[in-house]
This record gives C-alpha cells, structure tokens and sequence, in this order.
C-alpha cells in the first residue's frame, strides 16, 4: 500500500474536504482494532484509478468526526462500523444507531477481540 | 413486438427443457459432486480433516473412524488434493434425494504402528444415522 | 399528503431482502431510507478462525453470482503480500473464468430486469442464454457457480486443447443468442417507454456518490477497474463500456454491450493463452498490509486485508459494489413514481448478500 498519510481527528474533516474539491471519489472506510483503546480506520480515495488512502488512528472512548456531511455516501460505513467495532460517529448524515447490520437485541461488538458490551455505555 | 421472432422460433423448435428424471443429461467428465473414500486404502493422516474449509471432515486415527457431513461439506475438493494416498473421490453425480438425513460413517482399518497388522472389521460404508 | 411506502424485504422483484422505506406523495416518491441487515452473516470475521488458504472458499461465498471474482481478488492479495509470482497460464485462466462468470451474472441480471419490467417471455429467453454459460463452467471446473478454482499461486484447473475448441463453439452459441434479445432489449417500444428517462444519475452526482460499475459507466464515466490491467486484462486490451444518459436504460445497455465484451475478451484471452504451470508452490505467511481493487459484474470491489505473519489473517475488509450503488440509489428515487421503484431498484443490480457479507 502507498500513498498512506497519517490524519488527526481534528483535521480529519477539513482534509476530506480538501480530497473532495480535488476531485477524489470516496471509495470506502477499513476499520482494525489495534488493542484495548484504539482503532485503526483507513480512508480510500480514488481519482482516475489512481489510489490515496487517510490513516487515522482512533481512541474508542471519543466519538469520530462523521464525514457524511462531506461525502454523503460514506454514512453506510460510518454506520457499519459502529455496528462491528462499538465506535461512535458524531454528526452521521442517518444514524441507524447500531441496528445497520445487527439486530437492536445484540449487546455485543462482534470484531472487538476485547469484548466490550453495548449495555455498558 | 421485437420479440416475436424468438417467440415464434421457440415455439417451432423442440423444447429446451428435459423431463426430469425421467431423462438426465449424461454428466460432464469434470464434475466434482459427492465425496467418497474408499476407506481401505485410507492412511487416516487427518490431511483431508485440517485443510477442509467447511470443517466437516471427522478423522479417528486410534478407531479407525472417518466421518463426513455432507451437508456441511462445500464440494469444493480441496480434501480431494490434499489425500497423499488418493484415497477420496467424488463421483460426477450428486447425491439421491432421500427422505432421511444420510450422514456419512466410515469405519476403516487403523494404520498399526506395529508389524503385527491386527485385523478389525472393514468397511460399512454409508451407514445411515439420524 | 405525505405517506410512508415500506417496501420490501420481501418483494416479488427482489431476488434479495432489502427493506426501503418510500416517502410518497400522491404517488411520486420525495424521500427514501435504506434498512439492510437481513441476510449478514459476519464472513469478514472468519478469517480469526480459518487460516488463509480457507478463507478462498469462504470468499467465494461472499456472493453465489461472482465468485469466482471474489476468490481471484483475495488470491491476488496474497500474492501480493507474499510476492508470489502468479504463472502466465493461471492469470489467463483466472481472466476466462472471471469474464463467463461476469457473463452469467449479466445474463441473469438482463432476465430479472426484463422481468422487474413484466417482460416475462424475455426473462425465460435471457435465462436459457445463461444456461450454456453455466454448462460451459460445469464442463471445465467441474461446478456450476460456486467454481472454486483459484488458489494462491495458481489456480487449480486446466484447459486442454479439445475442452477450449468446445467452449468456443458453445460461446457461438452463447452470442448467438444474446444477439438474438438485443432488438428486444434495447429497441423495443415498451421497454424504451419503461426504461427511457427514469432514474437519471448525472455524472457528477455518480463520482461524488461513489457510485460503482455499470452504475457509474451509465452516467458516462469511463472507469473500470479492469483498465489496471490485473490479471491477463493488461494484455488482452480492454477498453470500458460508457454510455451518456445515466437514466435506467443506459445502464441497461451498458450491462448487455458488457456481456458481448465479455465474449470477446474470453476468445481474445484463449486466443493469446500461453503454455506452461497453472500454479506455484507457496510458502510461508502472509504479512503486512494490502489494498487491491477488481471489477466484478455489479463494479469496483475492494478487499483490504492485514497479516501479522500468522496463518490467519488479522483483518479482511471487504467492500462490495452494491454497498457503493445504495447511495446513488436513494438520489435517483425521489421524483420518480412509485410504479418504477422496482425497475430502478434492479437497475443497479442489487446483491445484498454481498453487500452485508
């Protein structure tokens, strides 16, 4: 993989603004967990084939600038990955609230390897 | 109306659907569908136990016992080249409609670490069990 | 008066569930809001308990329609973890393999657009094209759909010189045939009448959306993942099908000139195979990180996948086209009639299988 640069959650939104007025098309979020606290979320972008990726690495406990307001298509990600990883994504353009993929019964995160349970928060 | 040619062509030609079953299409050479060991040459290595991607292969090395769930099985035949002793195949048909679950049960003859070859009964192939 | 349609999961257009809920006003639809999950299964997390030579088959099975493109994508991230070099013969045959499958998966998609319109006689005729496409993967893989015959570092099976002479035949027959529904397809009054028009996707709405495959092909953008040129298409000659209106009917031509390109590439991919192995041995374990994008029928697919040098892989991501043609899908409704949800539902080709994995 290349052309990897790494972001800030306060930047996050300004520079994917910048992408978007570029004329980048946003292909689509990676989200990994790296260990207890944080994730790793990966950006992709793509202009006439030509590949960029944002790598941002996540704290679980603070929510995550949405980028929905930005690329509106990104909100089914955004969601998803609340789904999986028990993130939180502040200013989601539709937030199904953690019932994209699962159903509202599911307390668990199921691709945290350090179970962390949605009853608790 | 930009139809009616394939229409009326269809309905001049014979059909292109078969009485099924009464007639079946002979099966092509290559067609990978129910799995089969022929348990006496089998070495009981496990090979075909570790590489299965749908987990659905049982090896018993101590009983001598091979066991198979077909309806997990995938048909995908990587046991199939994985077998060092070529002992699985799969036939070009696919299994009977029955009106009980078939599971597959074999029971084999374990390999004997000593010269001695003790001999245990063989094969029992297809053994039905719910 | 303001009112709320639930459509679907279950629909008689749909061949997946997925639930939209239709904001209608006298008929016209203002407002639509997605609901999946009903058929998520949570494949991506297998690969914590299956090392990364069975994860091929649990790949394929992200989608029945193109599998065979799923499982060469993953195979082809691994080569590319473990910098493998794939034999000349194999990426020809993983290109001939893929473009029948793209071939069967149009064909299909062809027949339940033409039914989502009522055109049944046309659905069967489709269907019955698509029938030898999948005589011809049984006859040379030895399965229908599901083929798997990728592995990393090859692929499994061969072609001799008679099975290639009749896969040639048989794709006259094959072309044959789609030729046969083109005027029905594409010149027909009705089908223009329904098609014509409907669910106009304009070309900057398509790239901001991110919208994928024929979908963004029909609003006259020339992209395609194939022009990377993977696999054998670097070499073949590959040129993308575009049309300009973005309405229903171009993605619908887009998707049958697609399936007679997909003829061509086959014979141009046979035409040009070269001798020698179908695979490599592989050793080791993959490790590092990989992005890679390929083109299946419904569009751009991309897997990203992370190795930390164990058998199994710490994370595979996988985004499928139909996952980047919701968005789009939910611009095009509003200001159309509710009695055309339907077509432009199946005018982006939906998997939804694939799209929650």
């Amino acid at each position: 993989m290349n052309n990897v640069s790494d972001i800030t959650l306060d930047a996050l939104v300004a520079e994917v603004l910048k992408k978007k007025n570029d004329g980048w098309r946003f292909v689509t979020l990676s989200c990994t967990e790296l260990d207890e606290e944080s994730c790793d979320i990966l950006y992709h972008f793509d202009k006439d084939l030509a590949s960029s990726h944002f790598r941002l690495k996540a704290p679980k406990a603070t929510p995550i600038p949405s980028i929905s307001s930005v690329y509106f298509s990104a909100f089914l990600v955004e969601n998803e990955i609340q789904d999986q990883f028990n993130l939180k994504f502040d200013g989601l353009a539709v937030d199904f609230e953690r019932t994209l993929l699962l159903d509202e019964e599911v307390t668990t995160t199921p691709f945290c390897r350090y179970g962390v349970s949605r009853a608790n928060q | 109306m930009k139809m009616s040619s394939n229409v009326i062509k269809n309905f001049l030609s014979k059909s292109s659907t078969r009485l099924y079953p009464f007639e079946v299409r002979d099966p092509f050479d290559a067609c990978r569908y129910e799995l089969y060991n022929d348990i006496e040459e089998c070495i009981f290595c496990g090979n075909c136990q570790r590489t299965c991607p749908s987990q659905c292969i049982t090896v018993d090395k101590t009983s001598g016992v091979w066991d198979c769930d077909p309806f997990a099985c995938v048909y995908c035949s990587i046991c199939v080249e994985a077998c060092p002793v070529h002992c699985l195949h799969q036939k070009k048909t696919h299994r009977e409609p029955a009106t009980e679950r078939q599971m597959i049960h074999m029971q084999g003859t374990p390999p004997q670490p000593k010269k001695k070859a003790k001999k245990t009964q063989k094969d029992d192939n297809h053994e039905s069990n719910a | 008066m303001k009112t709320i349609v639930p459509f679907g999961p279950q629909h008689p257009v749909l061949p997946e569930p997925i639930h939209l809920n239709l904001e209608v006003e006298n008929e016209i639809v203002t407002g639509a809001i997605p609901a999946i999950g009903y058929v998520h299964r949570g494949l991506e997390k297998l690969c914590e308990i299956r090392d990364f030579n069975q994860m091929i088959q649990v790949c394929e099975r992200v989608c029945g329609i193109c599998s065979a493109i799923h499982a060469q994508c993953y195979c082809q991230c691994i080569e590319e973890m473990m910098g493998v070099e794939v034999p000349d013969r194999a990426r020809y045959l993983r290109t001939i393999w893929g473009e029948l499958h793209r071939m069967h998966s149009h064909l299909l998609w062809l027949g339940l657009f033409a039914d989502s319109f009522g055109f049944e006689s046309l659905f069967m005729q489709c269907w019955k094209i698509r029938e030898k496409v999948m005589d011809i993967m049984e006859a040379t893989t030895g399965n229908r759909v599901v083929i798997s015959v990728n592995i990393v570092g090859g692929v499994r099976r061969n072609l001799d010189p008679e099975q290639i002479r009749w896969v040639l035949s048989e794709l006259k027959f094959v072309e044959e045939g789609v030729k046969s529904v083109e005027a029905a397809l594409l010149e027909d009054y009705t089908v223009k009448r329904r098609l014509k028009g409907k669910g106009v996707l304009t070309k900057e709405d398509a790239l901001l959306l991110g919208a994928a495959g024929p979908t963004l092909r029909g609003s006259n953008v020339a992209q395609d993942m194939r022009q990377l040129g993977y696999a054998a298409y670097g070499e073949i000659g590959f040129e993308p099908v575009v049309e300009p209106d973005g309405d229903s009917y171009s993605r619908n031509k887009v998707r049958f000139r697609e399936t007679l390109q997909s003829i061509e590439l086959v014979r141009r991919a046979i035409d040009k195979l070269p001798e020698g192995d179908i695979s490599v041995k592989v050793k080791g374990r993959p490790e590092g990180e990989v992005y890679h994008r390929v083109e299946q029928p419904r569009g751009e697919c991309v897997y990203y996948l992370r190795g930390n040098g164990s058998k199994n892989l710490e994370r595979l991501r996988i985004r499928t086209p139909t996952f980047a043609n919701i968005p789009p899908l939910l611009t095009m409704l509003p200001g159309s009639e509710l009695a055309d949800v339907p077509v432009l539902i199946l005018s982006i080709d939906p998997c939804v299988s694939c799209t929650e994995r």
